[in-house]
């Protein structure tokens, strides 16, 4: 990876949208199109304010279908590209979103959740989006999810959501919600003395030897944007190596496994998990985004009280940790998930848990946040709770 | 063997790897894929600096056959992926094949905001009146009372007039051909991709096995002669009466506009202004 020096500046005050912004321009965003929903559109906003002045691209297009459309035709063309939406423009999006999973296109976009399903709750918090999120698409293929839970974490977050997707040729999408897109939060962007930037990778073959699709051992083949002499075929349709429509049964394996398993074999670049007091928990409590917040304080009021509570604060819901869910299993008496929606990830840790110990959930789906009490009352519940029960 | 010969001489067509076509004998879409061909040519632009976009349906299976940047996309999404592209890369040569369906049902909305924002594509639509590759189904562009596979009693949907709604939205150039008149249309479809701005040309092509079938015109050459009979020039369309139009559909060019600023242009000099203004203000 190359590597890029960012300036060093006293500690910046931001929202969440903005260091979204900031962050991808500094990872190599050269191209925005977007339509505007609440409570995304200060990352439009940004965008186009900022992108002109760097020599890179922004248009407002005409629906979310048409925004994602093109954000897919300006990373061919060799942008590193971006959307920004909330649940209804992610729906409209689910339809390109496959065709970027097919023809392995690296893309990001930004979810910034609201209350759920249709016009829902549109200025209110949620986090009901993550099943959509990893299966919002039709047909069988693996989703990188990132989930920030701090304005500094969207900062750092959206730099490793663009390198994901140019490291893998995949669609990448960052999940934040209505709080943190609007909260705004100290940066310490000085922190980070280098940050990591992923190049596009380019073909070593000429024209001639060329396989936009080639199956290598870690699945992830070369690419080049359009214009560079190598001109290839990119279809939804399943296709071979060559990027031509196939229906023949070991060609369609061939890419539907590729399409998962170079997911798989990257897993440990991509995963990302803080743990709190796990070492001696003998109740973990899981979360992520904003209800990793209130979860984090019901951990530190716990362990004032004298309660052995750990906390496991996802960053990326997928891949799952799912191996160190399993481990945590062993070690716990019980695992409280906290998420602001009517039950979502728990369903997940709950299949990596294995019925080793109790799974039960703190979840709030009002528009309003988890409040640290609630986590907390829930985690003596979860403690009071007979065992099988 | 011969066409190979004849292929290698431009070699525009992807001839070892996917040919046959999935066209059906008598279709029109071919004599379309070889007008634009030629145009390239002809206009001497370098095949790596082409972008041919697509669709979903008959037409929009093309790019596969065709040695440029070719994107087959989802259906009627193929302009937004090409205004991504022209975008990034406003030096390249966009095009855009599309049909019926794909362009003006599905993908009406984008078409409307493409021709608005006179962003430098090319589109081609080649209208067959009927959606083929589903089995022969109403398109937006049936005529009332035709036949089709979900209009058994006759098509009761007005059609879409594509050149109206272009013009309407603000294309700069848009033209109406038909593939009887395949020489005309090779000629408006080479001033079409030469063309500084959103250009559109509407080809109407023949459907033996669907549309002509279902309306007693079972012969491809049937289709070509109905096109024949039917085609009039703009002059000649202005003299006829509201009922000496029915049933014809005028053929030409209808706006010719060189005049109107060019998208990405406009957003280049917009850039510049922002980058000057910045630094004004910075020092």
């Amino acid at each position: 990876m190359a590597k890029k020096k960012i300036e060093r500046g006293t500690p910046a005050f931001m929202q969440g949208n903005e260091a979204c912004v900031d962050a991808a321009i500094v990872a190599g965003c050269r191209f925005f199109a977007g339509y505007p929903i609440t409570p995304s559109t200060e990352i439009a906003e940004g965008c186009s304010e900022k992108l002109p002045l760097i020599g890179g691209a922004f248009i407002q297009m005409e629906d979310e279908i048409g925004s994602i459309a093109a954000i897919i035709g300006g990373s061919l063309a060799g942008a590193k590209s971006m959307t920004a939406t909330s649940g209804p423009g992610f729906s409209l999006m689910s339809e390109n979103l496959g065709f970027a999973y097919m023809t392995e296109v690296p893309i990001v976009i930004v979810n910034v959740m609201r209350g759920g399903p249709s016009t829902g709750l549109p200025t209110r918090l949620s986090q009901s989006d993550v099943m959509q999120a990893r299966f919002g698409t039709h047909g069988d293929y693996t989703a990188i999810v990132i989930t920030p839970s701090s304005v500094q974490e969207i900062y750092d977050l959206t730099i490793h959501a663009f390198n994901c997707a140019e490291r893998f040729h995949t669609p990448v999408i960052l999940l934040l919600d209505e709080m943190l897109a609007h909260m705004r939060e100290k940066v310490f962007i000085s922190a980070i003395e280098d940050i990591e930037i992923m190049p596009r990778s380019y073909p070593k073959v000429p024209p001639e030897f060329f396989n936009p699709y080639e199956i290598t051992p870690n699945m992830v083949s070369d690419s080049v944007p359009f214009g560079e002499g190598y001109r290839f075929n990119v279809t939804g349709l399943i296709h071979d190596e060559e990027g031509f429509p196939t229906s023949k049964p070991d060609e369609v394996v061939a890419k539907l496994h590729k399409l998962r398993k170079k997911i798989h074999l990257g897993r440990k670049e991509i995963m990302r998990w803080d743990e709190e007091y796990m070492d001696d928990a003998k109740y973990a409590i899981v979360s992520f985004g904003t209800a990793a917040r209130a979860a984090s304080s019901a951990v530190q009021k716990a362990r004032s009280k004298g309660i052995k509570v750990g906390l496991i604060k996802l960053k990326t819901l997928w891949p799952f940790p799912g191996k160190r869910i399993n481990q945590i299993a062993d070690q716990v008496r019980g695992i409280l998930v906290a998420e602001l929606n009517m039950g979502q990830m728990i369903r997940e840790v709950d299949r990596y848990v294995m019925g080793k110990c109790r799974v039960q959930g703190a979840l709030r789906y009002d528009g309003n946040p988890l409040e640290p009490e609630e986590v907390f009352e829930k985690l003596l519940v979860l403690r009071a709770t007979k065992r099988g029960k | 063997m011969e066409l190979e010969a004849i292929c290698s001489e431009h070699n525009y067509l992807r001839i070892k790897k996917k040919f046959p076509t999935v066209w059906c004998s008598g279709c029109g879409i071919g004599s379309i894929m070889g007008a634009i061909i030629r145009s390239v040519h002809e206009l001497k632009i370098n095949k790596n600096n082409v972008a041919l976009v697509s669709g979903i349906g008959c037409s929009s299976r093309m790019p596969i056959y065709m040695d440029f940047n070719t994107l087959h996309t989802t259906h009627g999404r193929a302009l937004p992926f090409a205004t991504g592209i022209k975008m990034v890369r406003p030096d390249m040569k966009v095009i855009v094949v599309s049909g019926d369906g794909d362009g003006l049902a599905i993908g009406g909305n984008h078409f409307i905001h493409a021709c608005r924002r006179n962003i430098d594509i090319t589109l081609v639509i080649i209208n067959n009146y009927i959606y083929g590759m589903t089995g022969g189904q109403v398109s937006p562009t049936t005529p009332l009372g035709s036949y089709a596979h979900t209009a058994p009693y006759g098509c009761i949907d007005p059609p879409f007039d594509a050149v109206k709604v272009a013009s309407g939205a603000g294309a700069s150039y848009v033209a109406r051909a038909s593939n009887y008149h395949i020489v005309q249309a090779a000629k408006y479809i080479k001033k079409a991709i030469g063309h500084k701005g959103f250009s559109m040309v509407e080809v109407m092509s023949n459907c033996p096995t669907l549309f002509g079938r279902l309306n007693g015109m079972r012969d491809p050459v049937d289709q070509l002669k109905w096109m024949k009979a039917n085609a009039v020039t703009i002059k000649n369309w202005e003299k006829l009466g509201e009922e000496e139009r029915v049933g014809k559909f005028p053929i030409g060019e209808f706006v010719t506009n060189m005049s109107r600023p060019e998208y990405t242009q406009v957003y280049e000099e917009m850039s510049r202004k922002a980058r000057e203004e910045a630094q004004n203000g910075q020092s």
